[in-house]
């Protein structure tokens, strides 16, 4: 069972209809005691990072989040889900994370170094380039996926980069570390890439159910 | 860097998709959950329902349509086509659609895009533009109520305004163009492009493949959107595709 939180701020009918058609079991809830009974847990997003934070904090989520990924158990953030695993950001000026991934989140400037302005947000599909192996991109060739993002998130540590694409900058599109996973992009909208890559989150969950 | 999109767009009536299409593989050429899923697998980067029902039964069944196709499709979707309120921005949204369409209800009331664009966030509120162009003001205007009435905006202010007040792409439909196979409007996209800083999506005059490279590297478009050229197969997405990456356009 994979538990998608509720907590006002995702798109939780597009992932959870994913994990439908993945033939994947899921709850929908807000509620710690549930979600911390799933085998894995999927934290979706969009919006501001400052609104998801507080609301994390007032639904006592932000508790269940770290709880639930100091089990073992897998953890997905997608989109800015996968934003508020890290440290800190700079939007509102000055919002704290999760802290469970070394780093911070930051604004496109909408600006290259060369003084040439680009669109912001980064919105569409962009390719995938490998960084660091990892279990969640088993299968996964380095294909297009689809992006809807304003902030990116920006880490020192280089083990925690599994992928990135590029968009004036190198933009992280898959974190990780151990048990905890973020995706900058959304694969739920991200075709058979996509998919495949919400199937290996879900078999990782499994496989760890069969051996606990 | 992000590709170019390219955009099959379905009209919808009372829950079926209409203009006779023809996809002798489709069992059911009315359904948009088939043809939606058909397109997906063409390589399509997006698509747009666009719902014609006059009846307020009609507008009701296109929420069904749209769930539907949300369990399905595993690719950004527009829904656009009678959305006049925050109320309906939302049933479509809630229902699983990534980004509504407004049109004449934009021009109507602008403040109904900012009052979407703080709700949902400007990557859901597209701002779709019917334009034609006035040889004695020399400039494009902006025609509502799907291109049946004449209003006094003029283009260039229109589409400033409306990303000002927070639509998150423009869905610029050349009336002059529009069903005439000729090829996109390039000045118009191109000068849109120019004013605006998101995505511009190119409509109206798609005959080949060669007039889509044009669009994205003459006109600058960010995406490109046609109905019948797909659905009456005169060509297909993948060639497309296929056609514009020899030119040398980024696509997926």
């Amino acid at each position: 069972m994979i538990g998608i939180i509720d907590y006002g701020m995702g798109n939780l009918f597009s992932v959870s209809k994913a994990l439908e058609r993945l033939e994947v079991p899921y709850l929908i809830s807000d509620e710690p005691v549930a979600l911390m009974e799933a085998d894995g847990l999927i934290l979706p997003g969009v919006g501001a990072i400052k609104d998801a934070m507080e609301l994390l904090h007032r639904t006592g989520l932000s508790n269940t989040i770290i709880d639930f990924a100091a089990t073992g158990k897998p953890l997905l953030g997608i989109c800015l889900g996968m934003q508020l695993l890290f440290e800190e950001s700079e939007e509102n000026g000055g919002t704290r994370g999760l802290g469970l991934l070394p780093g911070y989140v930051k604004k496109f400037p909408g600006v290259t170094a060369e003084g040439i302005s680009y669109k912001v947000p980064h919105m569409g599909w962009n390719q995938l380039k490998f960084i660091n192996e990892s279990p969640i991109l088993k299968k996964v060739d380095e294909d297009f996926v689809y992006f809807v993002h304003s902030y990116y998130a920006v880490t020192e540590a280089a083990d925690v980069l599994i992928a990135s694409s590029q968009y004036d900058v190198d933009v992280p599109a898959v974190v990780g570390k151990e048990n905890i996973f973020g995706t900058q992009f959304h694969p739920e909208k991200s075709s058979k890439a996509g998919m495949r890559i919400l199937l290996n989150f879900t078999k990782m969950a499994e496989e760890r159910m069969g051996v606990s | 860097m992000l590709t170019k999109r390219i955009i099959p767009c379905l009209d919808v009536k009372d829950g079926r998709v209409v203009k006779g299409i023809q996809f002798v593989q489709l069992r059911d050429a009315g359904d948009p959950v088939e043809l939606a899923r058909f397109y997906d697998e063409q390589g399509a980067d997006e698509l747009v329902f666009l719902d014609i029902s006059a009846s307020h039964e009609g507008r009701k069944t296109m929420v069904e349509v749209v769930k539907a196709v949300a369990s399905e499709l595993a690719i950004p979707f527009t829904v656009g086509g009678g959305i006049n309120t925050l109320e309906d921005m939302k049933r479509i949204l809630r229902a699983g659609a990534d980004k509504v369409s407004l049109n004449t209800a934009a021009v109507n009331r602008p403040e109904l895009i900012t009052e979407g664009s703080n709700y949902f966030g400007a990557q859901c509120i597209v701002v779709a533009v019917d334009a034609k162009y006035d040889p004695d003001l020399e400039s494009w205007t902006v025609y509502t109520h799907g291109g049946r009435t004449r209003t006094e905006r003029d283009v260039m202010d229109w589409v400033k305004e409306a990303v000002d007040r927070g639509a998150g792409e423009i869905l610029l439909t050349s009336m002059d163009s529009d069903g005439e196979k000729k090829g996109f409007d390039l000045a118009l996209t191109k000068a849109v492009s120019e004013k605006v800083s998101v995505p511009v999506i190119a409509s109206g005059g798609a005959g080949n493949a060669d007039h889509f490279a044009n669009a994205f590297t003459k006109g600058q478009a960010d995406a490109a959107l046609a109905a019948s050229i797909f659905h009456y197969k005169e060509t297909s997405v993948a060639e497309v595709k296929a056609f514009i990456k020899e030119k040398g356009v980024f696509v997926r």
